[in-house]
């Protein structure tokens, strides 16, 4: 212990953020930035349904109609909402199980600057020659070189970047649940967000590798003249298919597991009542994780496997409908009974159920292949998955940031706003998808730049942009909500929800060791049980005690910003460059080896000083 | 939120839902409205489906509904709601009936999935070797000895079985109002049925992104009777085994003239010329220009003067051509029919 530092090093602001391993810091790094690619997402989304508006108008002609498609589809899955998402598991998952931290500090922060700077590099392509144009999906051939342009190297290397960002925040979650529990919080105590979050990384391990074969086979033909996928060379374009949807299929999930979990702590919170069937739920999602593995190939139905592997994969994607169905009627009857309120966060939580339902229903309907043969690639696909991940997995997402925003950042957002917030985004979300499930049965391909006048698609495709509006409105009045937030002097309550679990039995903002005791736990919704046992707060399980930090470090950064370059190597085919890049990396890699660093003690007096009591 | 938000909006939703409907699209585009047996059954699971997914969206609308306005939180209401575990019968009911439905869904999804994967040999079904290209579609009849393309022509109300291919990158083949799709690979073949039972022109799309012009990957599907079938087969194999006609006028000849020089590497006419870009054999009879727009002569001529402007990043080279030429070879263009109705 003597060779432990006794300080805290004296850091603040940006450069504070440049080097910080703190879980709760990085979830605000990762808010930053999935905000800042949101937005960029959102506006390639504007003009593409500006484009739409009308038939056959030229607002931004077909090559940049299909740059904005895929960076559209690429930015919101990989760049916005994947982050939002770490945002949230790193400011609340280690609060959820009464830990003073998450289990790897550095490799959490690494993690955090692999993604951004691989997304950065995604989206400098726009200045550098052009955005990739084959799709979010980069179906081969359309994706090599014969057919495309350095678009497609920008998106091969910026995700296999920001990729391992993600999967070792994955295995740092797994690790940081399985480990790092405070006494009494079993597996089947844990809050349904850390379930979630849980199962969520899990599929992390398994499913990014299979995306991470196929950019590095795809970048073997594009950039030294492999041949996997090139038939003319004997090459298979359907083996990308697989290895993209064997990723891209559970991913999905990744994706709409944790807002599960948000929506099962807010129904629950605002409806005074704990959740109906925690150990059903606790099934559901772990079902649901495991089957999201198992029909991959309903997303090629129509290339060709023939009817014995589609009917097989089609049935396996209907069973997803019974866990999902446990899960919807598991809320409404936590609901059942209570008292519900309804600020902000509840109503995008309610508003989330009629929405996601509707989405789940047409999953079951394109599960169906023969049907699926006319669905398949149509604006109805469209519409389905935009009801998944818009209306299920952004709504749970604004849902999670209006709960767990005091927490964050110790400042409550207003109310009046957020309910316009609400409104505008909830409205405008179905004027915008829901014409686009009969757009796609009258016959709109998706990925169209324009439609012909003589076709009937007119009216769905200008009531689909002027929802659109509706939904940019309700963006904005976000943006507006935090910055009034920001500014507002008056400080968040530890508990204003009246909170069931661990993360609200400490202040808003926690202090940077979360915990200053660690708490013992004695049920489900621990604060709860201590709340009705008439208790304070939690029941400390050790003495105040000197807490051990881990060193803020600036490696992280430099060991991204070292694969960062190399990867502008590699698009330009400049080796040089790839080898000062990659040494660099190694060399930050090995400081960080043989660098003892133990880390720093906050003293108990120093506890004491600040006056937090757990 | 108060209760007639609520009714507010489900009313809202059925009300775009009712408008929606009233127009299911055109006649010769909508897989809502099937013209052939392919188109019927997947219409029949699509109308089974959701008949079954409706019912199951009305019972939770009508608990979420309920639950919502009964147990919201009053004014000065005391207390804390009894805190329920679980139950385990409403647990299993709702995992039971889902499946139930799902089985429901299941035995037609087997029956008709198998019925649609059924290969017809050439003595049931027209044959059809169906090529994709960056962005045109080339469509052989190898029993018949006969090509064409962009223009797909059919016998109504008999099985047409396709073998499916691209040369370039992944298309997908969709007449939604015969049938759904399916992909074309590069290196691999497919194969689908489907049969019309509607003479009259159909629109068919490609459907999987293919580079700028996938969206106006077009092409027309042009039904017709048996015998006029069997005519339009008749006289494409007559012209195709022969010598292009010599053409009528002296502007027509001068078309040819360039035609021959400039355009036949690539374009093949009666048995003539390269496979590179779509044959042109019955270019006069078709119904469309480049798929989309209308067969005028303005629009080939504008085709001709910059063939990246009305389709970009397909593969025909600008030539060049000054005005003249251009009416010369629109003029050619015109006469290039098997048709008598012209």
């Amino acid at each position: 212990m003597s060779a432990h530092a006794s300080h805290a090093p004296n850091r603040s602001g940006l450069w504070d953020y440049l080097t910080t391993v703190d879980h709760k810091k990085i979830a605000i790094l990762y808010l930053i930035a999935g905000g800042i690619f949101f937005l960029a997402g959102g506006l390639e989304a504007l003009l593409i349904r500006l484009q739409l508006m009308y038939p056959e108008i030229e607002l931004v002609g077909a090559k940049t109609f299909n740059e904005l498609i895929t960076m559209h589809g690429t930015t919101m899955i990989f760049l916005a909402v994947m982050p939002v998402i770490f945002a949230l598991m790193n400011a609340i998952v280690p609060l959820q199980i009464g830990a003073r931290d998450v289990a790897f500090p550095f490799v959490n922060a690494l993690g955090f600057w692999l993604f951004f700077f691989g997304g950065v590099l995604l989206n400098t392509s726009w200045f550098l020659g052009g955005a990739p144009d084959a799709g979010w999906t980069s179906y081969t051939t359309l994706a090599l070189n014969q057919y495309s342009g350095i678009g497609v190297d920008f998106y091969v290397l910026g995700l296999q970047i920001a990729g391992l960002g993600t999967l070792i925040g994955g295995i740092n979650f797994l690790v940081t649940i399985i480990n790092m529990r405070a006494p009494g919080m079993t597996f089947m105590r844990m809050p349904m967000f850390t379930w979630s979050s849980f199962i969520t990384s899990g599929l992390i391990l398994f499913a990014f590798p299979a995306i991470t074969v196929g950019l590095v086979l795809l970048m073997f033909d594009r950039l030294f003249g492999g041949n996997f996928f090139n038939p003319d060379a004997g090459g298979n374009v359907v083996i990308w298919e697989h290895l993209f949807w064997i990723f891209g299929h559970p991913e999905v999930y990744i994706l709409i597991l944790p807002a599960f979990g948000i929506i099962s702590e807010v129904v629950s919170t605002f409806s005074r009542k704990r959740l109906f069937g925690y150990s059903s739920m606790v099934f559901a999602t772990a079902l649901i994780g495991f089957l999201g593995f198992m029909v991959w190939a309903h997303h090629m139905f129509t290339t060709g496997l023939g009817a014995i592997a589609n009917t097989l994969f089609g049935l396996a994607t209907m069973l997803i409908a019974v866990p999902t169905g446990i899960k919807i009627f598991n809320w409404l009857l936590t609901m059942w009974g209570g008292q519900i309120r309804f600020p902000t966060a509840n109503l995008f939580a309610v508003g989330f159920i009629p929405t996601f339902t509707i989405g789940g229903m047409t999953g079951v309907m394109l599960a169906v292949p023969p049907a699926d043969y006319q669905y398949h690639d149509s604006y109805f696909v469209v519409a389905h998955f935009h009801y998944v991940i818009v209306g299920g997995l952004v709504f749970g997402l604004f849902a999670g940031l209006y709960y767990w925003w005091p927490k964050m950042f110790g400042k409550m957002l207003n109310e009046t706003i957020g309910k316009w917030n609400f409104w505008t985004f909830f409205i405008g979300f179905h004027l915008t998808f829901f014409p686009q499930h009969f757009l796609g049965l009258m016959g709109m391909p998706r990925r169209v730049f324009t439609y012909l006048k003589d076709q009937n698609l007119d009216m769905g495709n200008f009531i689909s942009t002027i929802g659109a509006f509706g939904m940019t409105i309700g963006t904005i009045l976000f943006l507006i909500n935090v910055v009034v937030a920001a500014k507002s002097s008056k400080r968040a309550p530890a508990d204003p929800w009246d909170g069931r679990s661990l993360e609200w039995a400490i202040p808003s903002p926690p202090p940077e060791y979360n915990f200053v005791q660690t708490p013992l736990v004695r049920g489900l919704d621990a604060l709860w049980v201590e709340k009705m046992a008439g208790n304070k707060g939690m029941t400390p399980a050790e003495p105040i005690g000197d807490i051990h930090m881990p060193s803020p470090s600036f490696l992280p950064f430099l060991m991204s910003l070292g694969l960062f370059v190399a990867g502008y190597g590699f698009i330009y085919h400049n080796y040089v460059v790839v080898v000062i890049g990659l040494l660099f990396t190694l060399g930050c890699m090995f400081t960080r080896s043989v660098k003892d660093d133990p880390g720093y003690h906050i003293h108990e007096d120093e506890l004491e000083e600040k006056g937090v009591k757990a | 939120m108060k209760g007639w938000q609520q009714y507010w909006r489900q009313f809202s939703l059925f009300a775009l839902l009712a408008l929606v409907l009233t127009g299911c699209g055109k006649d010769e585009l909508s897989a809502l409205k099937p013209s052939g047996p392919v188109a019927a059954m997947q219409f029949d699971l699509m109308k089974l489906s959701s008949a079954i997914m409706i019912g199951v969206f009305i019972v939770v609308m009508t608990i979420f509904t309920y639950v919502l306005i009964r147990y919201r939180k009053r004014p000065g209401q005391q207390g804390i709601p009894k805190q329920v575990e679980g139950n385990h019968a409403l647990e299993i009911l709702w995992t039971v009936i889902p499946f139930l439905l799902l089985i429901i869904m299941a035995i037609p999804t087997v029956t008709t999935g198998f019925a649609l994967h059924k290969e017809y040999p050439k003595e049931e079904a027209v044959q059809v070797k169906v090529t994709a290209h960056q962005f045109w579609w080339e469509f052989e009849y190898p029993d018949l000895g006969v090509a064409t393309a962009q223009d797909l022509v059919l016998p109504v109300g008999k099985k047409v079985q396709f073998v499916l291919s691209a040369s370039d990158v992944k298309h997908a083949f969709w007449i939604p109002a015969l049938g759904g799709k399916i992909d074309t690979n590069p290196g691999q073949e497919n194969k689908m049925w489907l049969q019309a039972d509607k003479t009259g022109i159909y629109y068919g799309k490609c459907a999987e992104l293919c580079g700028a012009s996938h969206a106006l990957m077009d092409f027309k599907v042009e039904v017709m009777e048996q015998a006029d079938f069997d005519t339009w087969v008749a006289n494409m194999k007559g012209v195709q085994a022969k010598e292009p006609a010599t053409a009528t006028s002296p502007l027509a000849a001068e078309g040819q003239q360039i035609f021959d020089k400039s355009c036949l590497g690539c374009h093949a006419v009666a048995g003539k010329g390269g496979k590179m870009g779509p044959n042109l054999t019955n270019f006069a009879d078709r119904e469309r220009v480049a798929g989309i727009k209308a067969h005028t002569p303005q629009n080939i001529a504008e085709w001709l003067k910059d063939p990246q402007k009305m389709k970009p990043g397909n593969k025909m080279p600008n030539l060049n051509l000054d005005d003249n030429q251009v009416k010369a070879l629109v003029e050619y263009m015109g006469t290039l029919s098997v048709s008598e109705k012209k």
